[in-house]
């Protein structure tokens, strides 16, 4: 059976448009370049030509006030932080060419592990290149084949890649929902292994996570708990170790995950655990084996900001009048937000459609203003949102023009 | 369980979701024909759950695509 056939089912030829694997971003494609036609910037090719500080930089050569960074303790420029990574950089080089199992360890990456179990009170900590790579590598290991997930539908996008890198089954659940939670955990078949994954802080809309129920739930459920403090960490909780400290649950966590990229100030992710077995996840987590480590000046950074995080009692309370300012400031001003309380150092600013909330981006961006601009759908309930993260470094004034720039900025849109 | 039954349990969850009123058969799709977004597929699924007592997850409803399937494997998860 060969030169005779004819191939019938062979297209004859393959069109641009079926055979272009990029064809299918072309709606995506369309939305932008419909945006962009009505002559709005684009938010989300914005440049820092200059960073001043945590709080200022130069865009579009125009001095602009930081408010949607993350740096919620304003570590970046800290002169302690600054000198040991210069120091590093000078001792130990530029970079490790290596992974963390082979040549990838240095003096720094044992410090910063150290610093971390010291800042948690807890056994074991494992640094990873980035947060995103610690959710990647701890869920996909630990929870495998048989084995269910159940997790918060708004999680962050490193958590879901995770679920969808491993073999668990998993089982999502409505944002927040003790009860929904506990139905889905009962509903497992007997035998089989659980893990939770929640939150302490959410992101999107800078609601915090009832974890002092839902780990209650889990631990009688029979489920190990895994949270993501990325956005806690440093600033919630009397010793900054996050919600799930504030609770007064911590005890009760398998595994906290977070980052360096927000509080620490730097780059670089983590995993801390109690779990007497805990080690053993350094060989068999392949987005710990399979790639580089932390420069040594990473490291170096990131261990001087964890030790100073842990005495940062009277930033963090500076941090919280700021949130509760702006939050108090834009809900008298007629924003709707996120939350009906401040939560955390993220306000969310609910905008009506994409529209406007781009337009109310930039708007503010003349103004002055740096905030995150976040769309469907990477959000709940396909909002568009500003998100306005605080910096411990804010000072009280800084707070109060930024609440003029959005009153302007909120009339010149008509969204107030 | 019977298919039938199942179905007509099904039948009355979809409702609130199905607002363009789209006839339903064996292949109507979810995402072509119903035009569920994600967070639609989430409540539906999540009814679903909660009317049957059963857990059908994310890896399960990525083999679902039409009405019939999604009918095939309640009854199946049931028992
Ligand atoms: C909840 C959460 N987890 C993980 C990450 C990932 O952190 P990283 O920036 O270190 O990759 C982020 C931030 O982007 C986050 O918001």
């Amino acid at each position: 059976m060969s030169e005779g056939v004819s191939q019938a089912d062979r297209p004859v030829e393959i069109h641009a448009a079926g055979g272009d694997l990029f064809s299918k971003f072309d709606p995506l494609i369309q939305m932008r370049e419909g945006l962009l036609a009505s002559g709005q910037l684009d938010p989300f090719s914005l440049v820092m030509e200059k960073v001043l500080s945590p709080t200022r930089a130069i865009c579009n050569g125009r001095e602009t006030i930081l408010l949607g960074t993350y740096n919620y303790m304003g570590m970046t420029f800290d002169p302690d932080v600054i000198a040991a990574g210069k120091q590093a950089l000078d001792e130990f080089g530029a970079g490790t060419t290596g992974s963390r199992v082979l040549n990838g360890t240095y003096q720094g990456h044992r410090e910063c592990e150290d610093a971390l179990k010291e800042f948690y009170g807890m056994d074991h900590a494992m640094v990873f290149s980035t947060g995103y790579q610690a959710n990647l590598g701890i869920i996909s290991t630990i929870a495998g084949k048989g084995d269910y997930i159940v997790l918060d539908i708004d999680s962050h996008a490193s958590i879901w890649d995770g679920c969808k890198l491993g073999d668990a089954e998993i089982v999502p659940f409505k944002h927040n929902d003790i009860e929904a939670m506990e139905k889905r955990l009962k509903r497992i078949p007997a035998g089989a292994g659980k893990l939770v994954i929640l939150e302490g802080v959410y992101s999107m809309l800078g609601d915090i996570a009832p974890l002092k129920e839902m780990i209650a739930v889990a631990k009688a459920n029979g489920a190990m708990v895994l949270v993501d403090e990325a956005h806690s960490m440093g600033f919630i909780g009397p010793n900054g170790r996050g919600v799930a400290e504030d609770q007064g649950v911590l005890d009760d966590v398998d595994f906290v995950i977070g980052t360096f990229s927000k509080s620490v100030g730097t780059v670089g992710g983590f995993c801390v655990s109690n779990h007497p077995k805990f080690e053993i996840m350094r060989l068999v987590c392949r987005p710990y084996v399979f790639t580089a480590s932390l420069p040594p000046s990473v490291v170096a950074t990131a261990a001087t900001s964890i030790r100073k995080l842990m005495h940062s009692g009277n930033k963090r309370a500076h941090l919280w009048k700021n949130s509760r300012v702006l939050h108090a400031g834009l809900k008298a001003r007629g924003f709707s937000l996120g939350t009906q309380t401040p939560q955390s150092a993220i306000i969310a600013v609910i905008m009506p459609d994409l529209e406007r909330g781009a337009a109310m981006w930039e708007a503010l961006l003349r103004e002055g203003l740096y905030v995150n601009l976040a769309r469907p759908p990477a959000t709940p309930a396909n909002m568009t949102l500003l998100r306005c993260s605080l910096c411990a470094e804010h000072t009280g004034e800084q707070v109060e023009t930024v609440l003029g720039m959005f009153e302007r900025a909120g009339k010149a849109v008509g969204i107030i | 369980m019977d298919r039938a039954e199942t179905e007509g349990r099904i039948k009355a969850l979809v409702v609130p979701f199905n607002t363009k009123n789209v006839a339903i058969a064996d292949a109507t799709t979810f995402a072509g024909d119903l035009e569920f977004d994600s967070l639609t597929v989430m409540d539906f699924v999540a009814a679903i759950e909660d009317e049957f007592d059963i857990i059908i997850s994310m890896n399960q409803q990525a083999e679902i695509e039409s009405w019939g399937q999604l009918i095939d494997a309640v009854v199946k998860l049931k028992g």
